[in-house]
């Protein structure tokens, strides 16, 4: 039976939308096909997106993008019980093209971006539920089975962007190894203040926006914090480790609560009306969790192939999903025209993400994850970096200063981090991100 | 402003077999479901309410029962909708 389309993709967010863009571009037949009622529906994120990636795939795309804010602040808080050190910084520059990094809604942002897809044209089909793929007796998988009445469709390659739970891929066989430590849980409220209050409270003007990052201040569960802000509302939330999560006996709403009452966090929450809760998992395993890429007749891209960046100081996802997506998309190309999808083949999508910031970046920070989820990172360095600060800025007289060597000493005592480990993490670390 | 919005649908997309979460001494996803949708019940059964359903997967992810979860995504246009108010 001949393919309907070329190309089918399961799922319009960003990893779909841009394979999608990429393959019809080159005038292949492209069917996107999205469970939602619109691209965008399903998804959610902490709120901040770096679309650099876009540069090549849509230029001038700062003029199109729907943006809430410009981050042109970047701060990183470390949170212990009581108190709080934050590190920030200020780049006027973000504030113009070529930007650095927005915050936005995904409801707006996947919708801009699938009907890129769109314009290149690529069909998009909502409000339809991939179901499951289509395979011939070797088991080659030859399209997908929707939930449409008459909803087999048959293509001459699959591309899974279905997300970080991708039925698709494990359906294929390439999550062999599935590890409940690779994932974490975001959960996130959406508060309203009226834009006057949010931009005297957070010192912004105009479309200024300001990104916090949150080390500590998740109750022990590994993980960490983030507070963002959007035009007239602030996105605060935390991300959990699951297993964490599944061992605390804590509820994930519990932990934000208790973020929001933290004495560095609470005046900036205050008064705001809560607009949304909502929760997503998050594939944070990296390299460790990724799975089989290809198989025959089928790529996978975005967090369904595990690509999401969580490396402490940089946490990105959407980015790494456009960058995906895109090379499944020129590969989805060069095999198609071929008339050879078989894995194969296929196995050059691997070789141009090995050549990409997707997989150089994923290779280089490898030991990020297990570093800042460890239990070191997550409580005892908070609380040694905090009780170090304020022993500097504790005035002591009439006993002279004691000297930073004598305070390193005393913290480090207290916080119970031997300098065995400490020198042992500090190299891992500059290992890491040196 | 972003709100969140339930499109039931008619079929759950999530059931849960409560002969085998009997048996379970953690029964983690009563505290672990961000939206609250799992009740332990008298018999030492879960009573699971799919409606408010985020779809995001912690649920299946740290059950240790075997089979006691089945889990696929709503019909198509059903279920969360994150969206612009």
């Amino acid at each position: 039976m001949a393919d309907a389309v070329d190309v089918v993709v399961a799922g319009a967010g960003p990893a779909g939308a841009a394979a999608a863009l990429v393959a019809a571009r080159a005038g292949l037949r492209v069917l996107l096909v999205e469970r939602g009622p619109f691209p965008g529906a399903k998804n959610m994120y902490g709120g901040v997106i770096y679309p650099r990636v876009l540069d090549t795939l849509l230029p001038d795309w700062w003029d199109e993008m729907p943006v809430q804010r410009w981050v042109t602040r970047r701060a990183t808080m470390v949170l212990a019980e009581a108190k709080a050190l934050t590190v920030e910084f200020r780049g006027e520059d973000w504030d113009a093209p070529p930007y650095n990094g927005a915050t936005a809604y995904r409801a707006d942002f996947d919708a801009w971006l699938a009907g890129k897809a769109v314009d290149a044209g690529a069909q998009l089909v909502c409000s339809t539920t991939v179901t499951g793929l289509l395979r011939d007796a070797s088991g080659r998988v030859t399209g997908v089975r929707t939930d449409r009445p008459d909803g087999d469709i048959r293509a001459a390659l699959v591309i899974a962007c279905d997300g970080v739970n991708s039925f698709l891929a494990k359906e294929a066989g390439l999550y062999d190894e599935w590890s409940l430590s690779h994932f974490t849980v975001g959960v996130k409220e959406v508060l309203a203040l009226p834009r006057e209050v949010l931009e005297d409270r957070f010192n912004l003007t105009g479309d200024e926006g300001l990104d916090i990052e949150i080390l500590g201040g998740t109750q022990g569960i590994p993980g960490g914090g983030f507070l963002y802000t959007n035009l007239d509302t602030i996105a605060v939330g935390v991300v959990l480790s699951l297993a964490g999560l599944r061992d605390s006996g804590r509820r994930p709403e519990q932990i934000i609560a208790a973020l929001k009452q933290h004495p560095a966090i609470a005046p900036l929450v205050r008064g705001a009306e809560l607009k949304e809760y909502s929760a997503h998992t998050i594939p944070e395993g990296g390299m460790d969790g990724m799975p089989g890429l290809a198989a025959d007749g089928m790529l996978v891209a975005g967090d369904a192939a595990h690509l999401c960046l969580a490396s402490g100081i940089w946490l990105e996802g959407v980015n790494f999903a456009i960058g995906s997506g895109a090379l499944a998309g020129e590969t989805a190309v060069e095999a198609v025209r071929a008339g050879d999808t078989s894995a194969h083949a296929l196995r050059r999508y691997r070789h141009r993400l090995d050549d990409s910031f997707v997989l150089a970046n994923h290779r280089k920070l490898r030991g990020a994850h297990k570093l800042i989820l460890g239990q070191r990172a997550q409580t005892r360095y908070p609380e040694l970096a905090c009780g170090i600060a304020q022993r500097v800025f504790t005035v002591t007289d009439p006993q002279p200063k004691a000297g930073m060597r004598r305070w390193i000493h005393a913290e480090r005592k207290r916080a119970g981090v031997r300098l065995r480990d400490l020198v042992k993490d500090g190299w891992t670390g500059w290992r890491t991100f040196g | 402003m972003a709100t969140v919005e339930f499109r039931v649908a008619e079929r759950p997309h999530i059931t849960v077999d409560s002969e085998v979460c009997r048996s379970c001494i953690t029964k983690a996803c009563v505290h672990a479901c961000p939206a609250q949708l799992f009740v332990p019940t008298s018999d030492g059964g879960v009573l699971f309410n799919y409606e408010q359903c985020f779809e995001c997967g912690t649920c299946y992810m740290v059950c240790t029962g075997e089979g006691a979860l089945t889990w696929s995504y709503p019909e198509g246009g059903h279920g969360v909708v994150f969206r612009r108010s």
